[in-house]
């Protein structure tokens, strides 16, 4: 009897997982269908089965050049997550080993200005990054996905600092072990996993930024995101081929997330040690 | 050698005076027993005497140098957490090298001295693995393996036991006990469990509060607790405290009997109770009882004493054993 019920709960939870995954998985699909069809097919309705064309694919590439937007959305990811780590590091690390009174309230401050809406500081930067001379530079953006994704990664980070127990640092005190070597044999290699995969979402999370990205570009340091945005364009709406580019810009980042997968999942469900 | 002086040695953690002063002299090769209640300081004291927690005044002295100002790793100290605190990406023999890789010492002399510790803990075949494929057990024998290699002068156990099962616990203690006469090391061991304690520890100290209440050997304490607290603490089950008429015609305040001390009658007895629980464990019996006139008591007997719930039991107190208090708690030595 107990075991026809943890079954039946078995067969419902899958069920229940397949749905939810392709519910969620579909529109990535479809784009990938869309990108198979030809464009008087793309706007014809509601069908899964496109004629398979590749011809998209070739347009695209020959009417916009993939490479540029693909090189400036790898600068800006890896740039910007790398600028972020250097600058979180060192402070998740001096919040979660050496908290005061105002750790939390800094916390807190720093969530908060990710309430805000980026629409509403818009102009200011706009007109910032032009007296600056920011305006469509990688440099200019790489600083702007940086602080947008700041507060994010020092909170990833100070919560995994916050899971290295004190009494392991403790114990390698006591076993003879200096600052140096404490940081570089036992902390460092605690630490790694969570500085992983606050990496990898960070690049993910950079790399399909939208909002600041297609505002604050127009051809030099323009990433995938203005890519696909381009296709969206005055001459009219092309479906197939804007799903043909945006099968191409998410290919990348959907590689890299497939094979870090297991690092990414135990990066957000699993404590440093255990 | 491992003799540890602490010369008035206080700590002050922000308005909390957690220990105003301390004097306590531990000889070398002692197992010495630091034991209390939850928050009694027992464990900072401990901290304080490894190195890990600044003292707020006073001297601590290992071997006579003072080492008060040394960092933990100067003192000669290892010390066994209650979490183990292994090191989670290491392997098992890793973690035992790893107090030797600190001290620099040759790669042979660190195999030679790995394997002797983990044949000493039968950890021989696990030598490979991670702490996290360990059982608790294990992972204690790992701590304490990682202790011993360091030849220290002495070690210190912050509860090591508490995160471990009954009866893996009374395992563990007969093993440390065994490791301490094996070695002859001091080892200054803190637990709330007095059961450990008086098994264990050749001089037990008793803390309150921050403050000694009492040092002496497991069965001085038993014999003559210098106090209530004292008296209350150390002994299982708690000794029975009896105010009034009765405790006066002792001339005390209090008088404490212990509940292995009460003659035990389904006849006659100077007091008559009435049994509230019936603890029948086989070895003894604990009879906890509703007494009139006197309160709550709780009496045991070897053997199985044939009394249930709502039985009169009567009961008559061993006098030669009596232990009498006066109006502060100190006890009255006849």
């Amino acid at each position: 009897m107990a075991r026809n019920v943890t079954t039946r709960h078995k067969v419902t939870a899958t069920v229940a997982a397949w749905v939810v995954a392709l519910i969620i998985f579909f529109p990535i699909l479809y784009t990938l269908i869309t990108s198979l069809k030809t464009e008087p097919e793309a706007i014809a309705g509601f069908s899964l089965i496109p004629s398979g064309t590749f011809e998209n694919y070739v347009t695209v590439q020959t009417q916009r050049d993939y490479f540029k937007p693909f090189m400036n959305s790898v600068v800006l990811a890896v740039g910007s997550t790398i600028l972020a780590l250097i600058i979180a590091i060192p402070s998740a690390w001096a919040m979660a080993f050496s908290p005061t009174k105002r750790t939390k309230d800094i916390l807190m401050w720093m969530l908060s200005t990710k309430m805000m809406p980026a629409v509403a500081v818009l102009v200011p930067i706009y007109l910032m990054f032009r007296d600056f001379g920011l305006l469509d530079t990688r440099i200019g953006l790489t600083v702007m996905l940086t602080l947008i994704n700041l507060p994010i990664v020092v909170w990833m980070l100070y919560t995994y600092f916050r899971e290295i127990p004190g009494e392991i640092l403790e114990a390698a005190r006591m076993d003879g072990a200096g600052l140096w070597q404490e940081i570089v044999y036992v902390l460092t290699p605690m630490a790694v996993p969570g500085i992983a995969s606050t990496l990898l979402l960070n690049i993910i999370l950079a790399w399909n930024e939208a909002f600041w990205t297609i505002r604050l570009t127009t051809t030099n340091a323009a990433p995938l995101t203005a890519f696909i945005a381009s296709f969206s364009s005055p001459q009219g709406l092309f479906w197939a081929k804007l799903s043909a580019a945006s099968t191409m810009a998410i290919a990348p980042i959907l590689i890299l997330g497939w094979f870090s997968q297991k690092q990414l999942v135990r990066g957000l469900t699993f404590g440093a040690v255990k | 050698m491992g003799s540890i002086t602490l010369k008035n040695v206080s700590k002050v953690f922000g308005e909390a005076k957690v220990i105003p002063s301390i004097d306590l002299e531990i000889n070398d090769g002692e197992f010495v027993v630091f034991v209390g209640p939850s928050g009694c300081g027992k464990s900072t004291l401990l901290r304080l005497i490894a190195g890990l927690e600044d003292v707020s005044g006073g001297q601590i002295l290992i071997d006579g140098k003072d080492v008060t100002q040394s960092a933990p790793a100067e003192r000669g100290l290892a010390m066994v957490f209650q979490s183990y605190a292994l090191y989670p990406h290491m392997s098992v023999r890793n973690n035992i090298a790893f107090p030797l890789k600190m001290a620099k010492l040759d790669k042979a002399v660190i195999d030679k001295k790995v394997t002797d510790a983990a044949r000493v803990l039968n950890l021989t075949d696990y030598l490979e693995r991670r702490p996290s494929q360990l059982s608790g057990g294990q992972r204690q024998r790992v701590a304490i393996g990682r202790a011993i290699v360091r030849e220290p002068s002495a070690f210190l156990f912050d509860e090591p036991l508490s995160n471990l099962d009954a009866a893996l616990r009374g395992t563990m203690r007969l093993e440390i006990s065994d490791l301490h006469h094996q070695l002859k090391t001091t080892m200054v061991y803190v637990t709330h469990d007095q059961v450990e304690a008086m098994t264990m520890a050749d001089k037990i100290v008793v803390l309150n509060r921050g403050n000694i209440e009492q040092v002496g050997s497991p069965l001085d304490l038993y014999k003559s607790p210098r106090n209530l607290f004292v008296a209350g603490f150390i002994g299982s089950p708690k000794m029975n405290f009896v105010d009034g008429a009765y405790a006066q015609s002792k001339n005390a305040r209090t008088a404490g009997i212990r509940p292995e001390h009460l003659n035990l009658s389904k006849d006659s007895g100077l007091w008559t109770g009435t049994v509230k629980v019936a603890e029948h464990l086989g070895a003894d019996t604990f009879l906890h009882l509703d007494v009139d006139g006197i309160g709550q008591i709780t009496a045991r007997c070897d053997g199985e004493f044939g009394a249930h719930y709502g039985d009169k039991v009567f009961l008559t107190p061993d006098e030669a054993k009596l232990h009498r208090f006066d109006d502060k708690g100190s006890a009255l030595r006849a």
